[in-house]
């Protein structure tokens, strides 16, 4: 029986571990359901990227408040992970404070992680006063109502329990060391707790054992349910920022790609060898679809931006278009292409992993052809993304579709369009007055 | 009828059997509009002043393609630049001046994918070029004293990293600068770009060109400079829209120092 409590911990940690892992692996067949793009260039450059907007968070210091606070909690998360490390070896050798040996630098550790919880607290704190109390714009837009909110304050809430119960169970620990009860040997330095110890004055050992155990066993629960929460939230961010910056835009932002199935149409078209009314080989495959109506016409860097994405609404919030009042959200790109992409998986889930259509799509189901003419290509949203991603690829292989699969342009832009054919300009001038400015 | 320009076509140069320095990729606003053509005049005035052996395509250029690709029509957007890359590769062209961002955008980041390979600068790098080895000297005093804020274009500044030319040819003038709270990365698009230039805007509570000339205006500024001949015709029309026409002028860089030689 002395051996129950490893083994609950034990079931706890693979269960806990398993389960996010059986949906890492969703994410990945999700994520692979978009079209293969060649990213094996310029690698110097996408792990100086990488270095220096994930790990370096370099583009959230823009905003200096926002910035400042998102360090914080960035780094007393990743920091306080040292002290997860202690808490799961403790859970499976029945040990306590199995670093403890350390000796001044583990009460240097322990000290720092105390008073990077306190840190994490005050942030997490502040992000909710701004997102409830303040409600700044970006936090309040029309794809932000219902979930997308819960689910913002949902992590602040378990951000900031999970750190409570970490000062607690030092406290409570810390208590236990003073009184000299057995197994709780002198060890750690707590700068934060001890201003708890008050609360816990005239316990006995038996109930601060109780307490101390109880917050130690929820707080190792809490984060195993926290690391499951990630792949129902937007906060999947802290993994996937890595590769999302890894394999973000390398190339100038205003270069967008050249579609190569075009080209091939076009070198046929102006070959003047070329016969025009040849039938095709019978191997020839199948036309490919000019730009993309749904998730799978998008590449997997693409998707992967989608769910990277953490609905800051920082892109929204530059946005000329936005800010106007138009209908286009650059953040509500990336969330719907999100969703769709989700339901996608659960159709595919539902039908023995092949992907039947559901009579749904992308375009017009979730984003609006008025949301994609509204934008002006002007890389607003993809300089501000602090995870490099780029809703403007996607708006454009949208735009894409409408107008070479369907001839769905706004009839201003047909007409400039053929006027491109027909005099080699936007306008209805002729081509042999291009040069009429000289005399003027 | 106002000064003489000169001005050579690449059929010219061929003919003589040379080959120009610069190509001056003049684009189609440029040709046509009539706010922008007063541009071109510009700076072909100062390419004579500098004495750059320069060449135009004239009725041999066509558009880029470039508005066609951002609206979505990749196929138009290509047939425009091969036709373009087999004229330009025909003439052996190597390097590429051009008064507009979107065209320069396109020839310098697109059109290699394509076959088309060039050096390509937009004016205002090739002004200060011109100003840093001393073939272009200023001499007039017409802007001292004067405000002057700049409004970067999306296609020059944030989509290719060019701030600091037009900013260092304006300097020049010996205008006072003022910079408008968002400009460099951060600056807020003029609303032409992405095609929006050819259409009406999508339904709102503003034209995103009244919101950005009220950035510019908040500089208190004489002028309000730019690099690009669309962000022009949105800026004009803007100080039109909260009636500073009087007041506030909206000029491109290289009419500035035009004036100012």
């Amino acid at each position: 029986m002395q051996y129950l409590p490893n083994i609950l911990f034990l079931i706890a940690l693979i269960g806990g571990i398993g389960f996010f892992v059986k949906n890492v692996k969703k994410l990945a067949r999700n994520i692979k359901l978009g079209k293969d793009v060649d990213v094996s260039d310029h690698k110097p450059q996408r792990w100086r990227n990488m270095v220096r907007i994930a790990l370096g968070q370099s583009k959230m210091v823009v905003r200096p408040v926002a910035g400042l606070m998102h360090i914080i909690v960035y780094v007393g998360f990743i920091i306080i992970n040292i002290e997860v490390l202690e808490i799961i070896l403790d859970g499976i050798l029945g040990t306590h404070r199995l670093f403890s040996p350390l000796g001044g630098l583990y009460d240097f550790l322990i000290g720092s992680f105390e008073v990077l919880a306190l840190l994490v607290i005050v942030a997490v704190t502040i992000f909710w006063i701004r997102r409830n109390i303040i409600r700044l714009k970006r936090f309040i837009k029309p794809e932000m109502k219902g979930w997308p909110k819960k689910d913002g304050n949902m992590i602040l809430y378990i951000e900031f329990v999970l750190m409570v119960l970490f000062l607690t169970m030092n406290a409570a620990d810390f208590q236990l060391q003073q009184s000299g009860a057995e197994h709780y040997t002198q060890a750690g330095a707590f700068p934060v707790s001890q201003f708890l110890l008050p609360l816990m004055d005239g316990l006995s050992i038996s109930t601060l054992v109780i307490i101390e155990r109880t917050a130690w066993w929820l707080h190792i629960l809490g984060i195993l349910t926290f690391l499951n929460y990630l792949y129902y939230s937007k906060h999947l961010h802290i993994l996937l920022a890595f590769p999302n910056t890894y394999y973000g835009k390398v190339k100038p932002q205003g270069e967008f790609n050249n579609l190569e199935s075009v080209t091939n149409e076009v070198k046929l078209m102006m070959d003047p060898s070329a016969d025009p009314f040849a039938a095709p080989p019978a191997d020839a495959p199948v036309p490919e679809k000019f730009g993309a109506s749904d998730v799978m016409d998008l590449n997997w860097v693409q998707l992967l931006n989608a769910y990277t994405c953490t609905e800051c609404g920082r892109c929204t919030s530059e946005c000329p278009a936005n800010q106007t009042g138009k209908k286009l959200s650059p953040r509500k790109i990336m969330m719907d292409t999100r969703d769709r992409l989700e339901e996608v998986g659960k159709v595919m889930d539902a039908n023995k992993g092949t992907f039947v259509s559901d009579g749904k799509q992308l375009l017009d189901d979730y984003i609006s052809r008025e949301e994609l003419w509204a934008c002006t290509t002007c890389n607003a949203c993809v300089q501000a993304c602090p995870v490099s991603i780029d809703p403007l690829s996607i708006i454009m292989e949208m735009r894409r579709f409408l107008v070479m699969e369907q001839s769905a342009a706004p009839s201003e832009l047909n007409v400039m369009m053929s006027n491109i054919e027909n005099n080699g300009a936007p306008w209805p001038y002729n081509q042999m007055d291009r040069l009429n400015w000289v005399n003027e | 009828m106002s000064e003489q320009l000169t001005v050579k076509t690449m059929q010219q140069f061929m003919a003589e059997g040379k080959q120009p320095e610069i190509l001056f990729w003049v684009g189609s606003a440029g040709s046509y509009d009539d706010r922008a053509k007063k541009i071109t005049r510009a700076f072909v005035k100062l390419l004579n002043k500098a004495k750059v052996d320069f060449a135009v395509l004239g009725s041999e250029e066509s558009s880029t393609g470039d508005v066609a690709k951002r609206a979505g029509n990749e196929f138009l957007f290509q047939m425009q630049a091969m036709m373009n890359i087999q004229l330009l590769n025909g003439y052996e062209i190597k390097r590429i001046v051009t008064c507009d961002p979107h065209s320069f955008n396109t020839l310098k980041n697109e059109y290699p994918g394509l076959g088309g390979k060039y050096e390509v600068v937009h004016h205002t790098q090739f002004l200060k070029e011109l100003l840093d080895s001393g073939r272009l000297t200023i001499e007039g005093e017409k802007y001292k004293g004067k405000r002057i804020t700049f409004h970067d274009p999306c296609y020059l500044g944030r989509a290719n990293s060019v701030f600091e030319a037009p900013r260092d040819v304006l300097s020049k003038t010996n205008a006072e600068l003022v910079e408008m709270k968002r400009h460099k990365s951060r600056a807020l698009c003029c609303g032409a770009g992405g095609a929006q230039m050819f259409k009406e805007p999508e339904k709102g509570d503003m034209d995103i060109n009244v919101l950005r000339t009220k950035d510019a205006l908040e500089t208190q500024p004489n002028i309000i400079a730019t690099g690009c001949p669309y962000c022009n015709t949105m800026m004009t029309d803007g100080i039109k829209a909260h009636e500073k026409e009087d007041s506030v002028s909206v000029m491109d860089v290289a009419e500035l120092l035009a004036n100012s030689i």
